[in-house]
């Protein structure tokens, strides 16, 4: 016992000790004082506003210039990427600006960008609108003509040129002098050309048939190039069709079932010679409408471009004001309005680091007073905190995964780093894969500055994030491979000759009869002659699974001193009479036991089943061993273990809840006796 | 009446059982409501929903927000997750899953139709219409006529074909008719969703049984009150009602002939589940009636979660979600008109 009270503190496996303080910041170093904290990240807040809706805070309207602004940031951003520049790798430095300054600036930033969109956004559809004009009217005198040449019968075709497109203004004039009725209209076979997208043709086309039951002809055509779609800024492929019905009333229908499906309809004129002309114009302003939006583009880019250079940097920032709002919010005023009080856990030893913030933000704020830090009595328990650093922080965040200690527990991760890599390895057990794996991680260890400083895909922030796990992992692999003497599941002879050799030069009874041993055991690890052998699975798996089992109960003895340690750390005798001490009886008398006649076996050579033995232990204990028997005396200590066993499970399960009844009822009984007096 | 669902049901559907009751727990509680009712603009409102699952939706919308903007985005979060579940689905669930949206589907072809009829724009009309209730070729609603052209046109390819099989008529439409119709088409729907889920068996049909059976006696109370004081004839009116549910058929018999809404009062009273609903309002009084059929929905919705294995659930889901929606709806709209004082007449509180 004086023993265990003489052992170090064991720093390391603790959480750290912490404190709860309290701040009293004056207003005018309020903000740079919560930024310079943030930048330590040793203080941890606590939300003094808690039964406050997020509108009713003090600093509501801060926050919500931030989300504004980082709104307009996320649309840059949008933007850029649509527009398909990338965000430059090396940011320009500029000096740095006020948050106030950076509004403005985002603020006109965005204007001019939607103004920009919107200009371009029209040219562009005035674009599309001609675009489609110039390949329907290409298509669609190709169905004229052949239409018109395989028309044997006098019937001329008559053209009636319809045009419903309403927000066609700017070219209307020119498309008017067009509108003339064309050649006299006496079969009544009229025609409807324009425009689909491609994947509703069917359903256009179905839905027309099914209109003017049966009487119209419906052409199509695929469209040469494609058209890029305004709203979602994709090009989309389009159909050109052309139309043939006869009478009035399935006019109105087609050109209704038209715009209901989005089909932009344009006149083609009959006559080859207008139809001519009307390309060669629509053609020529076509290419003058490309200079234009060439150009615009080109403005805009360089407008994205220049965003784009501070853009991670101003996000960072409004992030960073945001975060400092936020924790702003947390604190409370006190009576004369003039400081801000605020409450949080610190690390005993980060308190002379936050002094030290805090004085800084008092003399860069000019502020005459000083921020008051001190240290208080907390009623609700401390947060746990862990010192971790790039190498134990994955570890960390493994063991975080089960579950977080609480405030002062002793921390599995510090047995992790070895533990966790070393039973991967146990499983994983090659030593070229190992070396692979190792590969693998050393890349990752060599660019680690330059990989930490991008965003890394989800996958690979993960395999990033463990580094350092991996590298252990491998190291233990190739270990664990030398042991199992397995490289890509081939043995080699690194350490030396096989013990075995073959009976005869001829070697043919090898599979059979098997081999002689001539050496010495094989000084590390298996024997590759083992490979291939008959016996290879059984000799291999035993060997491995009893490996397991040692490391198993090696393990699982661990955990439960750890635990013997947090009662003893806490004072709580009940944990270690009732928990710890028949937990390790039973696990000991069954599995340590287990263990310890592995370890006899190996050691004597023995050929004892210990399946037997085991199981025979339950099922009948006053047995004789016979041939199993592996020592003196084993009978008779498998029975006290037994009853050692059976003895730890009813300790184990029912005394500790009816104490902590117990307990419970006897302190709460007085408690509420005093505030009923009260 | 149990079948062995929880045998088998979670091979097929117990992920998305698993993803349906986790969106669940994301719906407003009543604390969130309380903050909600407390803003005073329509910024406050948005600043509020940025910390529950609504956020993602809203946090792109530039600053003068309206309540369209809000009602828009938090309906697009119910749809993305109804397609989600719909992609992920197998027979029969699929199945369940696409008759939920029928009703919606009905009122779009009804608002449809109607806009044309009154000569509205058919883009704006389509913008109005539940993103629900879309299919291919509803744009070209506004092309036919009569009802047997809107059947023989459109509704042909739409899962709604069979339901018109009562309604075609070469009529003209009028606002009349159409009303007919929406309510034929909703009683087909009704029923054929009735039966469906008795078909499905189980728990299933236990818990839907029950949520239809509301419906359609809702339904019928709805046709009605409003029907009082037009030419549509008893017989009509009958011909109206769903074939089912818990009024189905004496008290159908009895609605039929009422003349005011004190009659149908008596009529509903007859019927214990009913007469909560009705004890709560005065008498004369029909406006709070939609109020308390709606409060009396969501409990039987939220009901439907305290039972697992069936497919009630993703009912129940979507219409608590679509009465969250037309919650923060009038929300913002008291908001946004300064009408705060009225913010506590219509929500419904769903936890």
């Amino acid at each position: 016992m004086e023993y265990l009270d003489n052992l170090p503190p064991m720093d390391l496996m603790r959480s750290e000790k912490m404190t709860f303080v309290q701040l009293i910041i004056p207003v005018e170093s309020a903000h740079r004082a919560i930024s310079y904290l943030g930048q330590l990240g040793l203080l941890q807040f606590r939300d003094l506003n808690d039964e406050k809706s997020p509108f009713q805070r003090t600093f509501v309207n801060q926050v919500k210039r931030c989300a504004e602004m980082s709104r307009k940031l996320r649309f840059f951003k949008d933007q850029i990427h649509k527009a398909g520049l990338l965000p430059s790798p090396h940011p320009a430095s500029q000096p740095d600006i006020e948050l106030e300054e950076l509004e403005m600036q985002l603020a006109e930033h965005e204007h001019e960008l939607i103004e920009m969109n919107s200009n371009t956004e029209k040219l562009q559809q005035t674009y599309n609108e001609l675009l489609e004009f110039k390949m329907v009217l290409q298509k669609a005198s190709d169905f004229l003509v052949s239409s018109r040449s395989n028309s044997t019968v006098q019937e001329r075709e008559m053209v009636e040129n319809v045009y419903s497109n309403d927000h066609y203004a700017d070219t209307a004039s020119l498309l008017e002098q067009e509108m003339q009725p064309g050649p006299s209209v006496q079969s009544g076979v009229r025609f409807v050309s324009g425009i689909i997208c491609k994947s509703k043709v069917l359903t256009f086309e179905r839905m027309l048939f099914r209109a003017t039951r049966g009487n119209m002809f419906f052409n199509q055509a695929a469209a040469d190039d494609q058209i890029l779609d305004p709203s979602s800024n994709e090009m989309v492929e389009k159909t050109v069709f052309v139309v043939f019905f006869s009478g009035e009333q399935a006019r109105t229908k087609i050109l209704k079932i038209c715009e209901a499906f989005g089909a932009n309809c344009y006149p083609v004129p009959e006559d080859v010679t207008k139809r001519m002309q009307i390309t060669r114009e629509v053609s020529s302003r076509l290419s003058e409408l490309e200079t234009t939006l060439d150009a615009g583009t080109r403005h805009r880019d360089k407008a994205l471009t220049s965003i784009g250079f501070q853009l991670a940097k101003w996000m960072n920032m409004v992030g960073r004001e945001k975060a400092v709002y936020d924790t702003l919010n947390m604190l409370n005023f006190d009576v004369t309005k003039k400081c801000l009080v605020g409450e949080g856990w610190c690390p005993i030893f980060a308190k002379a680091k936050i002094q030290e913030a805090l004085q800084r933000a008092t003399f860069d704020s000019n502020s005459q007073v000083g921020i008051i830090f001190h240290v208080m009595d907390a009623v609700e328990p401390p947060p746990t905190y862990f010192r971790t650093n790039r190498f134990t922080s994955a570890f960390q965040e493994i063991v975080d995964a089960y579950g977080v200690a609480n405030y002062q527990e002793a921390n599995p991760a510090v047995y992790t780093v070895v533990t966790f890599p070393f039973l991967f390895a146990v499983m994983f057990g090659d030593w070229g894969h190992g070396i692979c794996l190792l590969l693998g991680a050393l890349v990752l260890i060599a660019r680690e500055r330059k990989l930490g400083s991008q965003k890394l895909g989800s996958f690979m922030e993960m395999l990033f994030g463990g580094r350092y796990v991996l590298l252990l992992m491998s190291i233990f692999s190739i270990y664990c491979g030398l042991i199992y003497n397995e490289f890509f599941s081939v043995p080699f002879h690194i350490f030396g000759e096989s013990a075995y050799k073959c009976r005869d030069s001829s070697c043919s009874d090898a599979r059979s009869i098997g081999l002689i041993k001539s050496r010495d055991p094989y000084p590390f690890g298996v024997d590759p002659s083992w490979r291939g052998s008959r016996t290879e699975l059984p000799f291999l798996n035993s060997l491995k699974m009893k490996l397991s089992i040692l490391l198993g109960v090696v393990q699982m003895n661990l955990g439960i001193i750890l635990s013997y340690f947090n009662a003893r750390f806490f004072g709580n005798s009940l944990d270690i009479k009732y928990q710890f001490v028949p937990q390790m009886i039973f696990l000991n008398c069954l599995f340590g036991y287990l263990s310890l006649l592995i370890v006899i076996k190996w050691c004597s050579g023995s050929q004892a089943d210990l399946y037997h033995v085991m199981i025979y232990m339950f099922l009948s204990p006053f047995e004789d061993l016979g041939e199993n028997k592996l020592f003196w005396g084993q009978g008779v200590l498998q029975v006290i273990l037994l009853l050692c066993a059976v003895v730890a499970v009813p300790w184990m399960l029912f005394p500790k809840p009816f104490i902590l009844k117990r307990l419970h009822t006897e302190i709460s009984r007085p408690h509420i006796w005093v505030t009923w007096n009260l | 009446m149990y079948g062995f669902e929880a045998l088998t049901f979670n091979i097929h559907s117990g992920y998305l059982e698993a993803i349906v009751r986790g969106h669940r727990s994301g719906l407003l509680t009543a604390a969130d409501y309380n903050n909600l009712c407390q803003c005073e603009t329509l910024d406050d409102i948005k600043m509020h929903l940025s910390a529950t699952e609504y956020g993602p939706y809203l946090q792109n919308e530039p600053s003068p927000l309206h309540t369209t903007t809000i009602v828009e985005k938090c309906t697009l979060k119910l749809v993305d997750e109804y397609k989600h579940m719909l992609s992920q689905a197998t027979e029969p669930l699929s199945t369940f899953l696409q008759y939920i949206t029928y009703g919606h589907m009905i009122d779009n072809v009804v608002l449809i139709v109607t806009g044309t009829l009154h000569e509205r724009d058919v883009h704006e009309l389509l913008e109005k219409c539940h993103p629900l209730g879309m299919f291919d070729s509803i744009a070209t609603l506004a092309v036919a006529q009569n009802m047997r052209e809107l059947y023989r046109l459109v509704l042909v390819d739409t899962p709604l074909a069979p339901y018109f099989s009562e309604c075609i008529t070469s009529e003209d439409l009028d606002d009349m008719n159409i009303e007919i119709m929406r309510n034929t088409l909703y009683k087909a729907y009704l029923e054929d969703f009735y039966d469906f889920c008795q078909k499905l068996g189980g728990a299933t049909a236990e818990i839907m049984s029950d949520l239809l059976a509301f419906e359609a006696d809702r339904r019928a109370v709805n046709i009605t009150i409003n029907s009082i004081g037009t030419e549509l004839t008893r017989d009509d009116r009958r011909k109206l009602y769903s074939n089912f549910g818990l009024l189905y058929p004496y008290g159908h018999e009895e609605l039929a002939v009422c003349e005011d809404i004190d009659q149908v009062r008596g009529v509903m009273e007859k019927y214990p589940p009913y007469q909560t609903i009705f004890a709560k309002l005065s008498y004369g009084e029909s406006q709070m009636l939609d109020k308390a059929f709606y409060e009396e929905e969501v409990k039987r919705l939220c009901l439907a979660f305290e039972q697992q294995f069936h497919y009630g659930v993703f009912f129940a889901y979507m219409r608590l979600r679509e009465q969250e929606i037309r919650n923060l709806m009038w929300i913002s709209e008291c908001v946004a008109q300064n009408q705060k004082s009225r913010v506590h007449d219509s929500v419904v509180f769903i936890f």
